[in-house]
């Protein structure tokens, strides 16, 4: 019968209009702004309103969700920083809209360069959030970030300078805790590599 | 590459076209070169006695060094197999070849793009004016000694970043009007931009019979701000009343010369660009650059690489087709109710996506030899539930939503029909041209990945017209989902990345063509390497372009309204259309 289809149609769209306020009554306070609900709302049983009250509410980012990059510092038992970076230079090669610009530290007195940065800036207006140069550093220094909320009023404050960028490695425990095991498992067998590598090659001598 | 035509002595082409025709024995390339003045008797040989009727790609090089420009052709069957790639040369100096137009429509815009940016005159075109960049540009950008505003070296990476990578904002350092090189001579008074009155000089006025109540042909521009045309696209159009006359596309007004940057990046920073290229199927773009550079390193990907590679690939179909069907409903006037349900479902996928590569849209999924990295632990089985339970009952909800709707019908039945001659002659590509009735997919004309492994269907529709290149896109769904839902249950345990990831891949020289059916058609890369750690030319094969040619034929005769599904049906996204 002609205009069967579009009274299928409106059928249809009044039937997710009413699956929302069923769910409402069904599922009561705790489907609004609470883990759980926004869980429920974006997975695959979700039925009825699907939208997420941002900045009310907010999707929980995943492990791997990369945003800008920032570097890592491990925290001394007194509160002193010791930065991961030792300015090798890769991440500003692979960085592909060459964004990450730095400075190598040169020792006052030899006037030899030191295996730390002087200067580190990423300009976060062109960097393209690829995650290249947290995927090739070999030393896990540099790591993407969660932080997606980066509004500034003016465009100076988009240069990230190392001050910036410096985060301790516990906040980064704190946002991909996977990872880090991962690589804090890595780095303890490549230790206990080169001791134990250190011990065979001191035996014979000794 | 054309291991159909036998290169030894009784091969054909060389049997009919001893003098002018060789073989490139250059290392690394294949195929033929041909001279400028047999070009198009070769092209009708091609075409008329060995059934290669399909023209894919046409694109230059610029051979610097050796002074001369090279133009490429890789020309298919529209029945499956590999491609003939044949080459013709010209001297920098008055570049000039013979247009391949009258034989193959489908070369207009790629010969408008060569024209604009190598400054290779087609002689015999139609409508040889600049496509991406306005006539009175100086100079021709993907040329070698070409060189853009706040130019800073040939290539990456720039020695300025590290380790004396003193930062400033290169507009500070280098304001405008120091950056750019003005002509000798330049007198910005005589300047000449004649783009507009060219356009317009170039559509036909509406005829009117005696007898008839003459009206003036009025001609109206809809876009390049209009929300009709899903980005900046502009259709300059001739009307008679309300119905069209004439139609011409104009584009470029996202162009940023993808093409130079890719020749600026290093192989593996080139990936994370092809993402901006067709950025709503994303994952395609990185399959088809993956597996174009692998043609030449000749990485092989292991094989829990290769499933994930097409679940992600078949899950940006997905992606594609819902967009595209929720922006056709929407351009047909269903107020984003249609649209939304359509997004609800590419909201879930692209959490998947999120959740394996970081990145919602800008995936950066693919390296060289396998995938970045393995699915997170849970992921697995949030795709087999939208597979196997959410999508299929969606889809077949989208389905009642809008496929029996009258409103709908009317609309878009009988609206915009292309005939498969047309089709193909115009290098249509995917659900455009299976929409026509024409069954080519290079899943299965040229099979790449591990896609013979599974077992689905390609639907063909029959009509052309608006309503079957919907239903082509459901139906499209519908196979990937079958596949994704085949590529989830028989994933096998492995590593995802053969060898070490590197970030400096060495790049045997030669020239590779790669293809992939994205979700708009076939998406090629030609990329051609001297050995360096950047490639010399590196050039994309957009459907989203080569699917605007018989846009004006498609258009003509319909009123104005229709325009806007017609093009809503061919499903443009204008980062890949510009580039």
């Amino acid at each position: 019968m002609y205009g069967f289809g579009i009274v299928k149609s409106l059928f249809l769209a009044l039937k997710h209009f009413f699956i929302t306020y069923w769910d409402d009554l069904k599922f009561g306070r705790k489907r609004y702004k609470t883990q759980e609900g926004i869980a429920h709302r974006s997975s695959k049983d979700a039925r009825g309103i699907f939208t997420i009250q941002y900045p009310e509410e907010k999707l929980p980012s995943p492990e791997e969700f990369r945003f800008t990059p920032f570097l890592l510092y491990e925290e001394g038992p007194n509160g002193e920083k010791s930065e991961r970076c030792t300015s090798c230079g890769i991440c500003a090669k692979v960085c592909p809209p060459q964004c990450i610009w730095i400075v190598r530290s040169m020792d006052p007195v030899t006037g030899k360069p030191i295996p730390a940065p002087a200067e580190f800036y990423i300009d976060v207006d062109i960097c393209m959030n690829c995650g290249s140069c947290a995927e090739y550093c070999p030393f896990d220094a540099i790591k993407m970030d969660h932080d997606y909320e980066l509004a500034v009023y003016d465009r100076r404050y988009t240069l990230y300078d190392k001050a910036k960028l410096l985060k301790p490695v516990s906040y980064y425990a704190s946002i991909r805790p996977t990872n880090y095991e991962q690589e804090e498992k890595a780095r303890k067998e490549a230790e206990a590599a080169k001791a134990a590598a250190k011990a065979a090659k001191a035996a014979p001598s000794a | 590459m054309s291991e159909q035509i036998p290169t030894t002595p009784p091969n054909p082409i060389l049997a009919h076209f001893p003098d002018s025709v060789t073989i490139d024995e250059r290392k690394g390339y294949s195929g033929y070169i041909v001279k400028p003045e047999t070009l198009i008797g070769f092209a009708s040989f091609l075409r008329d006695k060995l059934g290669y009727d399909y023209l894919s790609s046409i694109t230059g090089v610029d051979y610097y060094p050796e002074d001369k420009l090279e133009v490429v052709y890789h020309a298919f069957k529209s029945t499956g197999g590999s491609a003939v790639v044949f080459k013709t040369q010209t001297p920098r100096e008055n570049a000039t070849v013979p247009s391949l137009v009258p034989l193959y429509t489908g070369a207009e815009f790629q010969e408008r793009e060569a024209w604009d940016l190598f400054g290779i005159r087609f002689e015999g075109h139609p409508d040889l004016r600049r496509i991406m960049m306005w006539e009175g540009f100086a100079g021709h950008p993907l040329r070698k000694d070409w060189r853009e505003p706040f130019f800073e070296e040939d290539v990456k990476p720039y020695k300025s970043r590290s380790p004396e990578g003193h930062a400033y904002r290169i507009e500070d350092k280098n304001p405008f009007h120091n950056n750019v090189a003005y002509p000798a001579g330049f007198d910005p008074t005589t300047l000449t931009d004649d783009s507009e009155t060219l356009i317009y000089a170039g559509l036909a006025k509406a005829v009117h019979p005696d007898g008839t109540l003459k009206t003036d042909s009025v001609v109206i521009n809809l876009g390049p701000q209009h929300p009709s045309t899903h980005g900046v696209f502009r259709m300059a159009a001739t009307l008679d009343g309300e119905t069209i006359v004439d139609l011409k596309p104009v584009m470029g007004y996202l162009h940023r010369n993808h093409e130079k940057i890719g020749e600026r990046n290093t192989w593996v920073g080139n990936m994370p660009y092809t993402d901006r290229l067709d950025y709503l199927s994303q994952m395609s773009n990185n399959f088809g650059y993956a597996i174009t550079v692998e043609k030449l390193t000749g990485a092989k990907p292991p094989e829990r690489a290769e499933y994930l590679r097409v679940i992600m690939a078949e899950l940006t179909r997905i992606c594609n087709h819902l967009m595209a069907i929720g922006t056709l409903i929407n351009d047909l006037g269903v107020y984003f109710t249609g649209m939304l349900y359509a997004l609800e479902e590419r909201e879930l996928i692209l959490d998947i996506f999120e959740a394996v590569t970081g990145a919602r849209m800008m995936n950066n999924y693919f390296r060289f030899g396998g995938v970045v990295r393995d699915l997170p632990e849970g992921v697995l089985e949030r795709i087999k539930g939208i597979v196997f339970e959410r999508l299929p009952r969606k889809i077949d909800e989208l389905d009642i939503y809008v496929t029996g709707n009258e409103i709908i019908k009317e609309r878009c039945l009988g609206v915009g029909v292309l005939t498969p001659e047309q089709a193909i002659s115009c290098s249509v590509t995917g659900p455009v041209l299976r929409a026509s009735g024409v069954p080519y997919d290079v899943r299965r004309a040229e099979p790449y990945g591990i896609y013979e492994r599974f077992d689905f269907d390609i639907p063909v529709r029959y009509h052309g017209d608006t309503y079957d290149r919907y239903l082509i896109r459901m139906d499209e769904i519908r196979q990937s989902t079958c596949i994704v839902q085949q590529a989830v249950t028989s994933i096998p345990e492995g590593p995802v990345l053969a060898g070490k990831p590197q970030y400096i891949v060495r790049v045997p020289p030669g020239e590779s063509y790669g293809r992939v059916e994205g979700p708009k058609g076939e998406l090629g890369f030609y990329i051609v390497s001297n050995g360096k750690p950047n490639p010399w030319r590196y050039h994309v094969r957009a459907p989203s372009l080569i699917n605007l040619t018989p846009l004006a034929a498609m258009c003509r005769g319909h009123k104005i309204a229709d325009v806007v599904i017609i093009l809503g049906s061919i499903d443009i996204v204008l980062g890949e259309t510009d580039r």
